[in-house]
C-alpha cells in the first residue's frame, strides 16, 4: 500500500469516528428559540409530530464507549492504513503462527513416538488406531467414505485390493506424494464394434458369463493391437508400479456394466489422489498409513 | 385537476397486495428448502428443485419481492402523505410497479434454471441487472421528484431513511454487479463474470451484501417504522434529536461494516479490523431507531393490550434491537471464530428478516390496507392477533433452533482431542443438526401459516371494497 492510500484510509477512518462524536455534541447543543424538552418541535406532517426530547443518557454513554473502544483498538491492532498497531499482532504471523507452534509443541511428540515405530506395529496399537480413524474421518472420508469402502472413482481401502500396492511403504508413498491414475481415451482408435468387443473381453477376464464368445476373441486381438497390454499386461493382471488396475479380479473402480467399461475405454479416466506431505507432514502420514494398512489386515 | 387533489393510491394498492402474494411465495420456498435440509431426498433428484437453486430463489423472493414490494408500497404512500402532494407521475408509478414484477418473474424463472452470477443476494444475471437499474432510476425520479414538489416546509424523518436507501441501493447495485458477459469471449449470452479479481471481488461482494442488509433491510424499514409506529400509537415521535444522530451515524458507519463477513480470510488484516470496529460503533446508531420507536409508545402503553397491529410493530422493534446487538457482537473476531460458517449466522439473519423486516411490514400493511380501500380497519382484528401469535412462536422456534445448532456446530468443529486430532468429523456435526433442522422447519411452517391467515384477512377486507381516493389535506403549520 502506498503512503497516499495509507494516509487516505487513516483520514477517512478517523474522520468518520470523530464525525460521529461531533454529530452527538452538535445535536445535544441547545439553540435559542427551539422547543423546550418534552415539547413538540412544531413541525407537522400528515398529523405526525416529533418531541424535542434529549438523547437518552445511557445510550449516549454506549455510543461514546464504542467510539473510545474503536480508537483504542486501532492503536493496538492493524487497521489504520500501513500502521501495524503497537501490539504487533497479525492474523498470519502472531495468531496463526503462535497457535500452530503451540500445537506443534503439544502434539508433535505424540506423533513422533509412532513415527519411530514400524507401520505394522503402529497398525496394531489401539491408541494409534483411534487417532488414525479420526484423522481418516477428517482428511480422507470425503472421497473414500467414512467406512473407507470408497465410491465410484475412489478406491475401496478396506478390501486388500491395491492399485499401487498394499505394502506399508507403498501406502505411505501414496499418501505422501499422491497418485495420478491416467487411463488414456481410445475413441479415436477404436470404433463402436471394437469398443463392444474390448468390453466383452475385459468382462471375460473376470470370468463373467455374460461375455459373448465371438466378441471376446475379437476383443482379445484388439487388447493386444491397441497397446492395452502395455499397462494392464498380456494377462490383464495390471501393474502396480503404474497403478494400472488388475482386470481379472472383478473389482471395478468406475463400475462393472458393459456401458461403463466402454465409457472407460472410449473416454479414458483420470484418478487423482492428492499429495499430503506438505499438508500433514511425514509423522502424521505415517500414522494414517498405519490406519489404512490396518483396515485390510483384519480378514 | 381531479388528480392534483387526490393521492395516487393505485400503485400503493398494487404493491401492498403483491407484498402478501410474494410473501407467501418466498416463505413457501423457504419452508421447502428448510425441509430439504432435514429430508435431503425432497429434491427428487431434479436439478431445478435442488437446494442450491431454490435457496437464491428464496432469499431474492423474500428480500426483493416481499420486502421490496412492502417498501415500494409504504415509501410511495408515505412520500405522498408527508409531502401533502400526489406522486409526480402516474405513468412512472405504473412503470415501477410492472417493471419490478417483471424482474421478480424473471428471477423466478432463471434461478431454478441455474442461471446465476453466484454473488449472494446479487445472483440475477446481467440482462436482469440492467432492467433493475432502469426500474430503480424510475423509482428514484418518482420519489425524489415528489419530495421536490412537497407542500410541507420540512422533510419528514421517514423520508430521510427512504432517500438514503434509494441512493445507496443504486450505488451498491451498480458497483457490485459490474460484470462482463462471457459472450464477449465466446460463451453464453446469459452468463457473466465479475470484473473484480479474487479478494477484491470478495470485499466488493460483502460491502454490497452488508449494505444490502443496512440500507434495504434496515434503513428503509426504519423509514416505514417512523411513519406507522407514531401513526398507530397516535403519539409524536419520541425524539427529533435522536433521529438526527442515529440517521447520520447509521448511514455513515454501515458503509464500513462489510469486512466482518470475511474475518480470517485472505482479506488484509487492516480491512478486517476496520470492519470490526465500525460494526461495534454501529450498535448505538442502530439502537437509536429502536429507542425512538419503542419510546414513542410511552404514555400509550395500554394500547398494546388492545391493538394487535401495534403489537406487531413493537415486537418487530424488539427483534430489531436484539439482532442489532447480536450483529456487532458476532463481528468481534473472537466471537466470529466460533460463529462463522455456522447456523448461528442463519439464525441471526432470520431474527432480523422475520422478526424485524417481516413483522414491521406486516404490521404496517395491516394499518395501511384498510386506508387504501376505504375501510375503517381490517376485516378481523382477531385474526391479526392470531397471526401475531402464530408468527411470533414460529420466529422464536426458528431463531432458538439456529442459535443452538450454530453454537453446537462451532463447538463441534473446533473440539480437539488430547492428541490434536479433531474430536468430530464434519459429517458427525451434520448428523447432530437434524433435530434443530426439524424445529426450524416447524418454525418456518408457522410463519407461512401466518401469511395465509393474513391473505384471508386481506381478501375479506378488500374483496368488495371500493378503492379509496383520498383528497390531499391542507398542510398544517
Amino acid at each position: 500500500m502506498s503512503g497516499f492510500w495509507s494516509g487516505w484510509i487513516i483520514l477517512i477512518t478517523l474522520g468518520n469516528i470523530l464525525a460521529c462524536y461531533w454529530l452527538v455534541r452538535w445535536t445535544t447543543k441547545k439553540r435559542p428559540g427551539e422547543a423546550a424538552t418534552g415539547d413538540v418541535t412544531g413541525h407537522k406532517w400528515d398529523g405526525l409530530q416529533e418531541f424535542n426530547n434529549p438523547l437518552p443518557r445511557w445510550w449516549l454513554w454506549l455510543f461514546y464507549f464504542t467510539l473510545i473502544f474503536s480508537l483504542v483498538y486501532l492503536v493496538l491492532f492493524p487497521g489504520l492504513g500501513t500502521f501495524k498497531g503497537v501490539l504487533g499482532w497479525s492474523s498470519q504471523g502472531s495468531q496463526y503462527g503462535a497457535e500452530m507452534e503451540r500445537a506443534a509443541q503439544t502434539y508433535d511428540p505424540i506423533f513422533k513416538k509412532y513415527a519411530a515405530m514400524p507401520i505394522e506395529q503402529v497398525a496394531a496399537d489401539e491408541e494409534a488406531k483411534g487417532m488414525g480413524r479420526r484423522m481418516f474421518l477428517s482428511y480422507c472420508s470425503q472421497c473414500h467414505g467414512s467406512d473407507a469402502e470408497g465410491a465410484k472413482g475412489f478406491p475401496n481401502l478396506a478390501d486388500n485390493d491395491w492399485l499401487y500396492g498394499g505394502a506399508p511403504d507403498q501406502i505411505k508413498q501414496t499418501i505422501m506424494a499422491g497418485r495420478q491414475g491416467v487411463m488414456p481415451p481410445h475413441k479415436d482408435r477404436v470404433d463402436a464394434a471394437g469398443l463392444d468387443a474390448l468390453a466383452n473381453y475385459v468382462m471375460s477376464l473376470s470370468g463373467r458369463k455374460e461375455a459373448d464368445a465371438a466378441k471376446v476373441a475379437q476383443g482379445q486381438q484388439l487388447f493386444t493391437s491397441n497397446g492395452c497390454i502395455a499397462c494392464h499386461g498380456a494377462d490383464g493382471k495390471g501393474n502396480q508400479a503404474l497403478g494400472a488396475p488388475n482386470l481379472t479380479d472383478n473389482t471395478w473402480l468406475y463400475g462393472s456394466s458393459a456401458d461403463t467399461i466402454k465409457e472407460t475405454i472410449a473416454n479414458g479416466r483420470n484418478g487423482q489422489m492428492p499429495a499430503h506431505a506438505d499438508f500433514l507432514g511425514a509423522d502424521k502420514v505415517h500414522l494414517l498409513s498405519a490406519y489404512v494398512y490396518g483396515l485390510s489386515q483384519k480378514k | 385537476m381531479q388528480n392534483q387533489q387526490t393521492y395516487n393510491y393505485k400503485v400503493v394498492r398494487q404493491f401492498a397486495i403483491m407484498t402478501v402474494v410474494w410473501g407467501i411465495v418466498g416463505m413457501l420456498v423457504g419452508v421447502i428448502i428448510a425441509a430439504q435440509l432435514r429430508w435431503p431426498e425432497l429434491n427428487f433428484d431434479t436439478p431445478w428443485l435442488t437446494f442450491s437453486r431454490l435457496r437464491p430463489l428464496h432469499t431474492n423472493a423474500v428480500i426483493f419481492a416481499f420486502g421490496g414490494s412492502a417498501l415500494f408500497a409504504t415509501s410511495l404512500y408515505i412520500v405522498q402523505r408527508t409531502c401533502h402532494v400526489r406522486l409526480i407521475s402516474d405513468k412512472l408509478a405504473a412503470f415501477v410497479f410492472w417493471g419490478w414484477q417483471l424482474i421478480i418473474v424473471l428471477a423466478a424463472i432463471t434461478f431454478p434454471l441455474g442461471i446465476t452470477s453466484s454473488k449472494e443476494y446479487a445472483e440475477l444475471e446481467w440482462p436482469i441487472d440492467l432492467l433493475v437499474t432502469v426500474v430503480w432510476v424510475a423509482y428514484a425520479i418518482l420519489f425524489f421528484g415528489t419530495i421536490m414538489k412537497r407542500k410541507t416546509p420540512h422533510i419528514y424523518v421517514a423520508l430521510w431513511f427512504f432517500g438514503a436507501y434509494i441512493l445507496t441501493i443504486a450505488l451498491l447495485h451498480l458497483v457490485n454487479n459490474a460484470e462482463l458477459p462471457i459472450a464477449l469471449y465466446g460463451g453464453s449470452w446469459l452468463q457473466s463474470y465479475s470484473v473484480y479479481p479474487g479478494a477484491i471481488d470478495a470485499m466488493v461482494q460483502w460491502w454490497y451484501g452488508h449494505n444490502a442488509v443496512g440500507f434495504f433491510l434496515t434503513a428503509a424499514f426504519l423509514g416505514m417504522m417512523y411513519y406507522f409506529v407514531p401513526m398507530q400509537a397516535g403519539r409524536p415521535v419520541y425524539s427529533y434529536r435522536l433521529s438526527v444522530v442515529h440517521f447520520w451515524a447509521l448511514i455513515s458507519t454501515y458503509m464500513w461494516a462489510g469486512p466482518h463477513h470475511l474475518h480470517y480470510t485472505a482479506l488484509p488484516d487492516w480491512t478486517q479490523s476496520l470492519g470490526m470496529v465500525f460494526s461495534l460503533i454501529l450498535l448505538a446508531p442502530s439502537w437509536g431507531g429502536m429507542i425512538n420507536g419503542i419510546m414513542t409508545l410511552s404514555g400509550a402503553w395500554h394500547k398494546l393490550r388492545t391493538d394487535p397491529i401495534l403489537r406487531f410493530l413493537i415486537v418487530s422493534l424488539s427483534f430489531y434491537g436484539m439482532s442489532t446487538f447480536e450483529g456487532p457482537m458476532m463481528a468481534i473476531k473472537t466471537v466470529n471464530e466460533l460463529s462463522h460458517y455456522t447456523d448461528w449466522t442463519v439464525g441471526h439473519v432470520h431474527s432480523g428478516a422475520l422478526g424485524w423486516v417481516a413483522m414491521v411490514s406486516i404490521g404496517s400493511l395491516y394499518a395501511l390496507i384498510p386506508k387504501l380501500f376505504g375501510r375503517d380497519g381490517m376485516y378481523s382484528s382477531k385474526l391479526i392477533d392470531v397471526h401475531f401469535w402464530v408468527m411470533t412462536i414460529g420466529v422464536v422456534f426458528y431463531i432458538a433452533s439456529m442459535w443452538i445448532s450454530g453454537v453446537l456446530q462451532g463447538l463441534m468443529w473446533r473440539a480437539v482431542n488430547a492428541d490434536g486430532t479433531l474430536t468430530y468429523s464434519f459429517v458427525e456435526s451434520v448428523e447432530a443438526m437434524y433435530p434443530f433442522y426439524f424445529v426450524r422447519f416447524l418454525g418456518g411452517v408457522l410463519v407461512l401459516v401466518g401469511m395465509f391467515i393474513m391473505a384471508y384477512n386481506v381478501w375479506k377486507t378488500v374483496a368488495d371494497a371500493k378503492p379509496a381516493n383520498d383528497a390531499i389535506p391542507a398542510v398544517a403549520h
